[in-house]
């Protein structure tokens, strides 16, 4: 099977210091990987570089399609979660509007349409965030830090989410400071 | 859909949540207007003179107001990461962008032009090319707007920035916008100015929201 990320021989300088060099890494389907270290050890520099978002590397590398969920939820405020949810859904172009509904009840957030997202708490918008991620099957989750302002069943969503991603034949790579208690996960650490 | 309707949609909607957006540009063109007849004096002959050029450096200055916030927002909650992964082409979401802001800002700004060029004694037979001078104007004032807006992203004070960046460039649309809608400008008729404002139009459409999205890789990526 062809894996869904292959690096080799990656090299990411920032601000005249190595974060990381010589870093090989391949991802088969059904793998999660989890990218730990310390705060600055190159962790979301890395999942940019493989998002593509930081061009400033030296390597080969080949990444399958993904969805990026960044330190910032990338939902607009001023608009209601179920439009928030339309247009990443058409922005990527796998419009499923009819799976909005059931999407916000598997991430805890039933019923919440029409709620203006400058009312949601931040654990709340990381979990409109996670719809987003659902609304947009891709074999590849690239995650930074997911379980940001979650609260314990939070957490556990997302590990469920995870465990369910890879039982499904995709994979994930997560940067986090907490380890995934749940789902078999491979570690890197930077 | 298209990323362009797609985009166009979210950003309708965005914008007509946050009415301060759009009114406050209107309110800073039609109150410096009305400045001006207590400034320069209430003299009809004078006041009609200027009104074109007037109309043209307000409505200049009033794109600039409200594009900053559209861009930054974006910026600020993460989206623009998300449009820049997925957008596919990015071209013709920026577009939509761009022509969202237009609608709303820049459409309201020639609807509210009549009681300018009232206030400034624009004789009445000059209005209809003034209009028309502006409805081809200022679509490029906003996608230009766009470029100073994008390019600014990230940095402190983006405001006055884009103003620095972006007034020059406004040179050729103020110049034969200004032109259009004065009597005798040009050999007296407005045609050849009007051609002008289409063929930037054109050239603006076509090659600016390269501009901008380029502006926007770079404000993502880091």
């Amino acid at each position: 099977m062809e894996p869904l990320v292959n690096a080799s021989g990656l090299r990411c300088e920032r601000d005249a210091r190595a974060l990381f060099s010589g870093l090989d890494l391949a991802l088969e389907p059904g793998e999660i990987l989890e990218l730990r270290g310390p705060n600055g050890a190159g962790k979301s520099t890395l999942l940019r570089i493989l998002a593509g978002l930081y061009p400033d590397y030296e390597g080969e590398l080949s990444v399958a399609p993904f969805t990026y969920l960044g330190h910032k939820p990338g939902i607009n405020p001023r608009l209601c979660v179920a439009d928030n949810l339309i247009y990443l859904a058409r922005l990527a172009g796998t419009a499923d509007i009819e799976q909005i509904a059931s999407t916000l009840e598997r991430v805890g957030l039933a019923g919440f349409e029409p709620l203006g997202c400058d009312a949601l708490s931040a654990g709340q918008l990381r979990r409109v965030a996670l719809a987003g991620l659902l609304l947009r099957p891709r074999p590849l989750w690239l995650l930074d830090e997911p379980f940001t302002a979650l609260d314990e069943a939070g957490i556990a969503l997302v590990e469920a989410l995870l465990g369910a991603h890879a039982r499904g034949g995709g994979a994930a790579i997560c940067a986090t400071h907490q380890s995934l208690s749940s789902v078999p996960a491979r570690t890197l650490t930077l | 859909m298209s990323p362009f309707a797609t985009q166009l949609r979210r950003d309708l909607r965005a914008l007509l949540r946050a009415p301060g957006d759009i009114v406050n540009p209107l309110a800073f063109f039609l109150l410096v207007i009305a400045l001006f007849p207590m400034g320069v004096g209430p003299d009809p002959a004078l006041l009609s003179g200027l009104a074109p050029g007037v109309v043209w450096i307000l409505a200049l200055l009033a794109t600039l107001l409200g594009v900053e916030a559209m861009y930054q927002q974006d910026h600020g909650d993460g989206s623009l990461e998300q449009l820049v992964l997925e957008a596919r082409p990015l071209y013709l979401a920026v577009l939509g962008k761009a022509l969202a802001h237009w609608l709303l800002t820049g459409l309201p700004l020639i609807a509210v032009a009549p009681l300018a060029a009232l206030m400034l004694s624009l004789p009445v037979a000059q209005l209809g090319d003034l209009l028309l001078a502006l409805m081809l104007g200022t679509p490029t004032l906003a996608l230009l707007a766009g470029i100073g807006a994008a390019l600014t992203l990230g940095a402190n004070r983006g405001g006055l920035l884009i103003a620095l960046l972006i007034l020059p460039l406004y040179v050729p649309v103020l110049i034969f916008g200004a032109a259009a809608s004065q009597s005798g400008g040009f050999g007296g008729s407005p045609a050849f100015p009007l051609l002008i404002l289409c063929a930037l139009l054109a050239a603006s459409v076509t090659l600016a929201p390269f501009a901008i999205a380029a502006a926007l890789r770079i404000a993502v990526e880091h």
